[in-house]
């Protein structure tokens, strides 16, 4: 079957020099793809999860007591939101990164950062969608009435509580189509990684038709293949996760 | 009233006392004074703005006072020291607009605060709350969402749900303005059978009728003062200020 699979692309390459899907018959071109997919996997896993982390604690925080605390959290959402994730990311790698304490290795030459490219392209791309998630989840935590948090309290219910239980569940579903645009946006954009060189998928792609001239346009296919069926698993999960949120009487059909 | 609150029997459950109080430079309570006894059933009566939900607010401290006090139980609501789970375990309070949670069943909204605010056993919780939706008559309903029980029943919901954390008294925010003529019914009955069970209501309504039938007492108030009161047979038949019966007369 593998067989079969790596000499048509290698026949293809041959009779169409425009198409060489080297990675399709090159076991070594094959894994930069695979290692690339998963550290793009990676990035997307981590950067949903503490973007969303992000996007509570900062809801919550906007709502906070302390002028101060709102202050920051409005200042984070401004400069996050009105500037270009690139530039962030090479203001993280670049201007931070100089500021954290790098590891001696075992050879006693060679010096490892304490956060690695991948690490900083997860903190900034994070922060980006998280400003976004701050100001998604106000809305829908906006959207609950005051009554229905007034009957938490005459429940006797203190912040948090009235928080956990009834508002964050409530707005979760209010939040969630918004939630899926800015989530698919996420993905997509931690492709800018490239440009602090983390070897994600688009960097691997990159870096086989730099090698491989021919192998440009089958790598671009694929590259926009990858992604449709990357972000579309995404859309499909939140749809899912929408549906099964659904509640009878509140908020949209299904 | 496992506390060691002053209170003693024969003293007031709820006692206000020349409560003042202004949302910005406007005073919707203007000295208001009124005593409660355990197992009464009183009831606010008032033309619109004329301070009768902010008063029962006060009550349970949703809304704060500038002047006078509040007691329940012999403590004082607005003393900044005051534990206010304590003061909610006492005083259940039913809305206008039902204000459940959309997202949990009749039975999960009345089970929620015994058990998450109370850390109450979730078994021992169950039955009381199926006992108590059982008692305003929505057997069968326990798993259905509010979204899918009519005005009357959401609100019978509510009821269940303030009374699952056993209360002493029991307020009432005009809790049939929202309902249709025929659910107000259902609604009313609940609360006369709770009445007759000794529960102490106070009520904001505008159902002249149950009023006469069910109160102990009841208050009129206009402009953010108490204009009148008495018991239902003297204050409905025997009206003495002018403004008491200008507003009667308009609704009966």
């Amino acid at each position: 079957m593998i067989e079969t699979i790596q000499s048509f692309f290698r026949e293809l390459a041959q009779t169409h020099p425009k198409w060489n899907f080297i990675f399709f018959y090159e076991p070594s071109q094959w894994a930069r793809v695979v290692s690339g997919l998963a550290v793009t996997i990676e990035l997307s896993v981590a950067c949903v999860a503490l973007s969303l982390i992000i996007g509570i604690v900062g809801a919550w925080a906007q709502g906070a007591r302390s002028p101060f605390l709102r202050w920051l959290t409005q200042g984070y959402i401004q400069l996050f939101r009105n500037t270009p994730p690139m530039i962030q990311l090479l203001f993280f790698y670049f201007a931070l990164g100089q500021f954290t304490p790098a590891i001696i290795g075992a050879d006693g030459w060679t010096e490892e950062p304490v956060i690695s490219n991948i690490g900083w392209a997860i903190v900034s791309l994070s922060f980006f969608a998280g400003a976004f998630n701050v100001e998604i989840f106000r809305a829908g935590i906006e959207a609950i009435p005051q009554t229905t948090k007034e009957a938490c309290e005459a429940l006797g219910m203190n912040r948090l509580q009235t928080y956990a239980y009834v508002v964050l569940p409530l707005a979760l579903r209010v939040s969630l189509p918004a939630l899926n645009n800015n989530l698919v946006n996420l993905v997509k954009t931690t492709t800018q990684a490239i440009a602090i060189a983390v070897p994600e998928l688009l960097y691997q792609m990159v870096s086989i038709w730099n090698d491989y001239a021919s192998a440009q346009n089958a790598a671009m296919t694929v590259l926009f293949a990858t992604y449709i069926l990357l972000v579309g698993a995404l859309a499909f999960a939140m749809n899912r996760w929408e549906r099964a949120l659904y509640i009878p009487g509140f908020g949209g059909g299904r | 009233m496992s506390d060691n609150s002053p209170w003693k029997a024969g003293q007031p459950i709820v006692s206000i006392k020349n409560v003042r109080k202004s949302y910005g430079s406007i005073e919707v309570l203007k000295g208001i004074s009124l005593d409660i006894m355990k197992g009464d059933v009183v009831c606010i009566i008032g033309p619109s703005g004329s301070g009768k939900s902010t008063l029962i607010r006060c009550i349970n401290a949703l809304a704060d006072i500038q002047d006078g006090s509040i007691t329940v139980e012999g403590q004082e609501v607005h003393d900044p020291k005051l534990d206010k789970l304590a003061l909610r375990r006492k005083v259940g309070m039913v809305f206008q607009q039902y204000n459940l949670f959309p997202h949990k069943t009749a039975l999960q909204n009345v089970m929620m605060a015994p058990v998450k605010v109370l850390g109450q056993p979730k078994q021992e919780v169950e039955a009381r709350a199926r006992s108590l939706l059982k008692k305003v008559r929505l057997e069968g309903k326990e798993n259905a969402y509010p979204g899918e029980l009519s005005g009357g029943q959401q609100q019978r919901v509510a009821i269940a749900r303030s009374l699952a954390m056993q209360p002493d008294v029991m307020l009432f925010d005009e809790v049939t303005a929202a309902l249709d003529p025929e659910t107000v019914k259902e609604v009313l009955v609940t609360i006369k059978e709770l009445a007759a069970d000794g529960m102490t209501c106070i009520l904001v309504t505008h159902e002249m009728g149950f009023a006469r039938e069910v109160a102990d007492h009841i208050y009129f108030t206009d402009l953010g003062v108490i204009v009148e009161h008495g018991p239902p047979s003297t204050f409905f038949d025997n009206a003495q200020d002018p403004r008491t019966k200008a507003f009667l007369g308009q609704i009966l």
